[in-house]
């Protein structure tokens, strides 16, 4: 079986950052692997080591900086990576769902995996669709937030715990081929090994065109245009206790004391 | 002129929240758009909850009875049959755990724009929703088209719609495909039992990701045996296997109310949000002024867990 994994490498942010347009300054601004991807990845892996997938390759939609967080998937036991990238994707402010929907389309199409694994969502622009609406449109199965798996791969079933609200988890039933979108602890990732780091700089990391993939430019444009960007007004009227350790933590043990809460 | 269809959202004989919330983002858009506000009310016992849904300002409710809980794969087909019979311009779910199993799929479906967690949403010569990014460090506006949009809103931003409305319910004329269903729900699990329940606790630490490392756990462990207090904490602290999910409070941890809760290194997602709002008082320990957290603190201190725990420790040991 072949898994394939939606890999994103989302922006950070600083404390302190300034805005520029309708985006962050770049000066303010770092990469990480997204967590939910990170947990996906593992799963994904362990699939691998558990003799149910032959196969896992990761997908990133994003520039040549990305493909140090791309290795880190292949460090994490990946087989191999596609990266998508070109001008007009470093063009747009915003991929919404549709434009990454048709993208990945692409990448399925091509590569015809049994399962797809994405994040639940990135942590940067945190829509939280991508997953079920890609499935919908390659015409897999599909679950959202899932945070347990137990794949039957010759039944060609994966039975799934969704993760709903107040401690309430689904039980379902998914038939293959299928996208999941994975909840964070569903499993413990890994930290690649420096064997691990050693070999991912050996594994596929393939760069594709839009072009290449077979798609027009114009799927970049997508529905969603993004007009402003700013710091919510602050909505805090907190009392902010001011002073060095020893001063604040006094203030606060004296307000717990008032409210007749600490001994 | 365009219509507005909301889709409500029941779990155990029992309509969520959120359903009556976007009763008044609908109808606001409806106003917006000299639309009609329709509902859609599908599985679960369908003919109570649209005597509940049939709230000032809604015209019409179409009922799919299908089924006892949620499935996607039936919640697709019944908006698609319904989006095809009421024709709206515009579609608003919930942004729930269910409401993303079943929405980004409806908007591909149907060839919708889709926007995701919005808290804010005003119709002009364009749609515009406000939305945040980067965990709520910034907000952002996106403008969508003012047709054949899609929308899910947070929970919580709009206020319940009330009054008794005048609607009209019916059993709404969609055919669902059985063949056409590739997952069975097959039951349900209570997690996060156990020895604690947090919810019991009149104050609690609670502890997030600002503390690193599971051995620094033990700062947090002191200081609440010091003041008597009971320790919980964001997800990530739970994810890390460093506390058991009881311990967990948030959206899909326990929503608690206690007299005072100190959230320490923990920055304020949504999530985690809607396990404490209502506590009576509450104090945050950041190092970060901005962090998403002081929005909702009573009292603050913005400086280094690592110094101020430890010096709040001694002040109750004394
Ligand atoms: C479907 C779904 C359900 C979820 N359910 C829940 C839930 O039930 N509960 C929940 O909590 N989350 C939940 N989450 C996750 C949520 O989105 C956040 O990822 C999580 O709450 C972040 O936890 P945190 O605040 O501890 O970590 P972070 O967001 O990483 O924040 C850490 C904070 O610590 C501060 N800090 C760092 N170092 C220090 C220091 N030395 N001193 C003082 N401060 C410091 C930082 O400034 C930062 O504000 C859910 C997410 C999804 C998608």
């Amino acid at each position: 079986m072949k898994v394939l994994v939606t890999v994103k490498e989302v922006a950070t942010v600083d404390d302190e950052f300034e805005i520029d347009g309708v985006g962050i300054d770049d000066r303010f601004l770092g990469a990480d692997l997204n967590e939910w991807d990170d947990y996906a990845i593992e799963e994904a892996v362990q699939l691998g080591e558990a003799g149910i997938a032959d196969e896992v390759v990761t997908v990133t939609i994003g520039p040549e900086d990305a493909e140090q967080t791309i290795r880190q998937g292949l460090a994490k036991g990946a087989d191999r990576a596609i990266r998508i990238w070109d001008d007009a994707l470093a063009e747009a402010d915003l991929l919404d769902v549709e434009a990454k929907t048709e993208i990945l389309s692409a990448v399925v199409a091509e590569e015809e995996p049994d399962l797809v694994l994405t994040g639940v969502q990135a942590d940067d622009d945190g829509f939280g669709a991508t997953g079920v609406a890609l499935a919908e449109s390659i015409d897999y199965s599909w679950a959202a937030v899932v945070n347990e798996l137990d794949l039957d791969a010759e039944a060609g079933v994966a039975s799934v715990h969704r993760e709903l609200e107040g401690g309430l988890e689904e039980l379902v039933d998914v038939d293959l081929p299928a996208v999941l979108t994975i909840q964070t602890g569903i499993n413990e990732p890994r930290y690649a090994s420096l064997r691990g780091i050693r070999q991912a700089q050996r594994k596929e990391l393939a760069h594709l065109t839009l072009e290449e993939l077979g798609l027009a430019e114009s799927v970049v444009a997508g529905d969603l245009t993004l007009t402003s960007m700013y710091e919510p007004e602050t909505e805090s009227d907190a009392t902010i206790f001011e002073g060095s350790p020893e001063e604040t933590a006094g203030q606060l043990a004296e307000l717990l004391r008032e409210e007749g809460v600490a001994p | 002129m365009s219509d507005v269809l909301v889709v409500a959202e029941g779990r155990n004989g029992e309509l969520r929240e959120v359903s009556f919330e976007l009763l008044t983002a609908g109808r606001e858009l409806a106003d917006a758009a000299g639309g009609e506000l329709h509902v859609a009310v599908i599985t679960g016992p369908v003919a109570e909850y649209a005597a509940e849904l049939n709230r000032e300002g809604v015209d019409a409710i179409h009922t799919v009875d299908a089924g006892e809980e949620f499935n996607h794969d039936v919640y697709v087909q019944a908006i698609e049959g319904l989006y095809d019979a009421v024709e709206p311009g515009y579609v608003l779910a919930p942004n729930s755990v269910n409401g993303l199993d079943y929405a980004p799929a409806v908007a591909t479906a149907l060839d919708l724009a889709i926007v995701t967690d919005v808290v804010d949403l005003e119709l002009g010569d364009a749609l515009v929703a406000t939305r945040e990014m980067y965990g709520g460090k910034v907000e952002t506006t996106v403008e969508t088209p003012t047709d054949r949009t899609l929308v899910t809103i947070r929970g919580g931003e709009w206020p319940p719609a009330e009054g008794e409305g005048s609607a009209t319910i019916e059993a709404a004329d969609v055919e669902i495909d059985e063949d056409a269903i590739s997952s069975t729900v097959t039951g349900y699990e209570e997690v996060a039992g156990g020895d604690v329940d947090i919810a019991d606790a009149d104050v609690l630490v609670s502890v997030g990701r600002g503390i690193e490392e599971e051995d620094n756990l033990e700062l947090i462990f002191e200081l609440a045996e010091a003041m008597d207090a009971t320790v919980s904490s964001s997800r990530p602290i739970v994810d890390n296997g460093w506390l058991p999910p009881n311990r967990q409070v948030g959206q899909s941890g326990k929503v608690v109310t206690p007299e005072v809760y100190i959230a320490i290194g923990i920055s304020g997602a949504v999530q985690h949000v809607a396990g404490m709002k209502g506590a009576e008082n509450i104090v945050a320990i950041n190092t970060d002024p901005n962090a998403p957290i002081m929005d909702i603190a009573d009292y603050a201190i913005h400086d280094d867990l690592f110094d101020v725990v430890p010096a709040l420790t001694a002040k109750f040991a004394d």
